[in-house]
């Protein structure tokens, strides 16, 4: 008898729980592994074997894929689309193998996410599912996406505090066991209750940051030196777009150009465009500032820096650039985070002068931010 | 105090913000010695029975000495340096700064920082750059300002990396510059490099205040004003701006609830690093203990690791 596969993938926050949910119905048979967390081991093992100037989350992937490998993993996952991203897999699995691993690669990239072809790698790999019940897995992987983004979002924007991050601890253990949409909506439905209860209604309306960037670089707190965590701490009103629920549903380039106009007249590749164009929608709802994080060497995102500029000159919103590398100390990104968070919040007090001198009822409106009337 | 990279400054402050003593040395390497030997200079300046109530920690050592010394305020150098401009030139726009290893620039509008901006991933042209190429060229950091005003033909420096700029620089010494159109050159690279990275994209608009060690070279300063064509102000109190901020922060942040003791510096403190074993990031935390009590500790990830390793 065949000993049962072992399906390892890398981390992005914490979409491991709906990836091994997924896996586990795709494969009933095999066991799921997902990579060990990521530590600062897992950043010096990915680096040593990858491209010096390739963007940080390839070195992440990499770091997590080899100790996945010699965790005992034999099958290994990647997505892939969009940007350099794109070629991820196919410089993994060659250097993998270089290694000397022996594994198999499933790379959702090569199949073009047409469905008919993933169904027919995944059946070569040894599913077992019908391509209505494999379609049924993928529904229950993307509703549990949704609600865990729903959810995400929530505490974000509630600073986090007030037990808010033991909730949805809580709702992603209780998610991993859930086996449907209706169970999924549920389950979600009650942790938001549970959520909206907890959390009061603050003395002050708080800071509210928005953050945009490159996708990995936003989402994994690893690679951002817990960006959010930290903003939370100050007790920051987060907004974040970017989330796996809206790489899946986001607006076509059509709308969001629309969205950028003045800034962008063409997609810059990845998200850059969106980073743009929900900037300018933070500057219109008058949002104390925005943090554009991005990944060292992350070309889309770099294009989208002088609209983000201009926008930021526009508007008089501060917007802070940061660039993460695997050598980035976290003393020069602390300095620059506290910085900006004392500047808001004075630009804030000093703004707030101005309405109680004037009676400017109209605080959130872009144009009349700044001066009395 | 503003503990930098480089040197450490320290001013002390009455009630209607004079500056009683002041004082600055070198870093080397050392903060909590720098500390120990700034505090008995100041001291030393102070009349006998003076009473600290406030203690403000700046620059890139805040953490360390502030926990040393028990400060009511730890800020960061931009906040520091703003605040401390601004309570000397209220009507200060733009404030330019280039320090040992860092180099930034303060947007200031209505009396508060508007915007700002930071050298990013490498320390190209800051004063750390500038002190390695006069002991190049056999002259001392202080020399440089001097020599480099007597220069009528400047040397084209590529000022985009320092490694760049420096084996620029040889070539150019090698093929026969005289040393005072090398060091002009040198000056002027600082001044384009810094605007075109860390002042790109922003409104330089006058009064404009430089500060920083390196504004203490009127090379750099005369290479500014020739690239903006507008006065730039230097203040004899420049490199302690961010020392005073600080001390302004402190004032605003209440008092201690004992005076401050001058000989508290002089106490055995002891740092001890410990890689955290508690899982495989390994963070490296590091202890301070005064007098072989656990002060404070930092570098650790999660809360985890925090307690263990006291004592």
């Amino acid at each position: 008898m065949k000993q049962p596969r072992v399906i390892s993938f890398p981390h992005m926050a914490d979409y491991a729980v709906p990836l091994e949910l997924l896996f586990g119905r795709l494969f009933p048979h095999a066991e799921i592994r997902p990579a060990p967390p990521i530590t600062k081991e897992t950043a010096v093992l990915g680096a040593r074997h990858s491209p010096d100037f390739i963007c940080e989350p390839f070195k992440y992937n990499m770091g997590n894929f080899i100790e996945g490998l010699e965790a005992g993993a034999d099958t290994l996952f990647q997505t892939g689309t969009g940007c350099r991203y794109g070629y991820y897999g196919e410089l993994q699995e060659q250097i993998l193998t270089d290694l000397g691993y022996d594994f198999q690669f499933i790379c959702l990239n090569r199949d073009g996410v047409r469905p008919r072809q993933v169904y027919n790698t995944l059946r070569t790999l040894g599913s077992p599912l019908t391509l209505p019940r494999m379609a049924g897995a993928f529904a229950v992987a993307v509703e549990s996406i949704r609600a865990k983004d729903k959810l995400a979002d929530y505490v974000r924007r509630h600073g986090g505090g007030n037990g808010l991050e033991d909730i949805y601890n809580k709702f992603l253990q209780a998610l991993l066991i859930a086996d449907s949409v209706p169970k999924i909506f549920t389950l979600m439905r009650a942790h938001l209750k549970q959520m909206q209860d907890t959390s009061q209604t603050q003395p002050a309306p708080p800071l509210r940051v928005g953050i945009v960037g490159d996708l990995y670089t936003v989402m994994e707190p690893f690679s951002n030196y817990d960006l959010e965590r930290k903003l939370a701490k100050r007790g920051v009103s987060i907004s974040r777009r970017m989330s796996v629920t809206f790489l899946l549903f986001g607006p076509p380039n059509r709308r969001t150009l629309r969205q950028a106009e003045g800034y962008l007249r063409y997609p810059v590749g990845a998200n850059g465009l969106d980073s743009v164009a929900q900037s300018v929608s933070y500057a219109k709802q008058g949002f104390d500032g925005v943090i554009h994080a991005k990944a060292f060497g992350c070309t889309p995102e770099l294009n989208a820096v002088p609209a983000l500029m201009n926008l930021s000159r526009d508007c008089d919103m501060p917007i802070l650039h940061l660039s993460f590398d695997t050598h980035l100390s976290p003393a020069g990104f602390e300095t620059r985070l506290e910085a900006f968070l004392d500047m808001i919040e004075m630009r804030r007090q000093q703004r707030h002068a101005d309405t109680c001198k004037s009676r400017d009822g109209h605080r959130f409106h872009l144009h009349q931010r700044r001066g009395t009337r | 105090m503003d503990i930098g990279s480089i040197s450490t400054k320290g001013v002390v402050l009455d009630e209607t913000n004079h500056v009683l003593a002041d004082h600055y040395l070198l870093t080397q390497g050392d903060p909590i010695g720098a500390t120990r030997r700034l505090l008995r200079e100041l001291q030393a300046q102070l009349p006998a029975h003076t009473h600290i109530h406030a203690i403000g920690t700046t620059g890139s050592a805040r953490r360390l000495v502030g926990a040393m010394l028990g400060a009511t305020a730890i800020k960061n150098e931009i906040t520091a340096h703003a605040v401390g401009t601004l309570s000397r030139h209220p009507d200060v726009r733009t404030i330019l700064e280039i320090g040992g290893q860092d180099s930034k620039i303060i947007l200031i509008r209505g009396g508060i920082v508007a915007d700002y901006a930071m050298n990013t991933l490498c320390a190209a042209g800051t004063g750390a750059f500038l002190s390695a190429q006069a002991g190049r060229l056999g002259l001392t950091v202080e020399e440089m300002g001097p020599v480099a005003l007597t220069s009528t033909t400047p040397a084209r420096i590529a000022a985009r990396c320092t490694v760049f700029a420096e084996s620029d620089l040889i070539h150019k010494a090698q093929g026969g510059h005289r040393l005072e159109d090398l060091v002009a050159g040198l000056v002027s690279a600082v001044a384009e490099n810094y605007l075109a990275n860390v002042g790109k994209g922003k409104a330089i608009t006058p009064p404009i205040v430089f500060q920083g060690g390196v504004s203490r070279n009127q090379g750099v300063v005369a290479a500014f004003e020739h690239e903006l064509g507008c006065e730039i102000l230097t203040d004899p109190a420049g490199h302690l701006m961010g020392a005073i901020g600080a001390a302004h922060l402190a004032t605003d942040s209440g008092r201690l609830d004992t005076p401050f003791q001058f000989d508290l510096a002089e106490d055995a403190y002891q740092t001890h690093t410990n890689p955290c074993t508690l899982c495989p990031n390994h963070c490296e935390i590091v202890y301070f203990y005064r007098e072989n009590i656990c002060l404070d500790h930092w570098g650790n990830r999660c809360n985890r690791g925090g307690a263990e390793g006291r004592n």
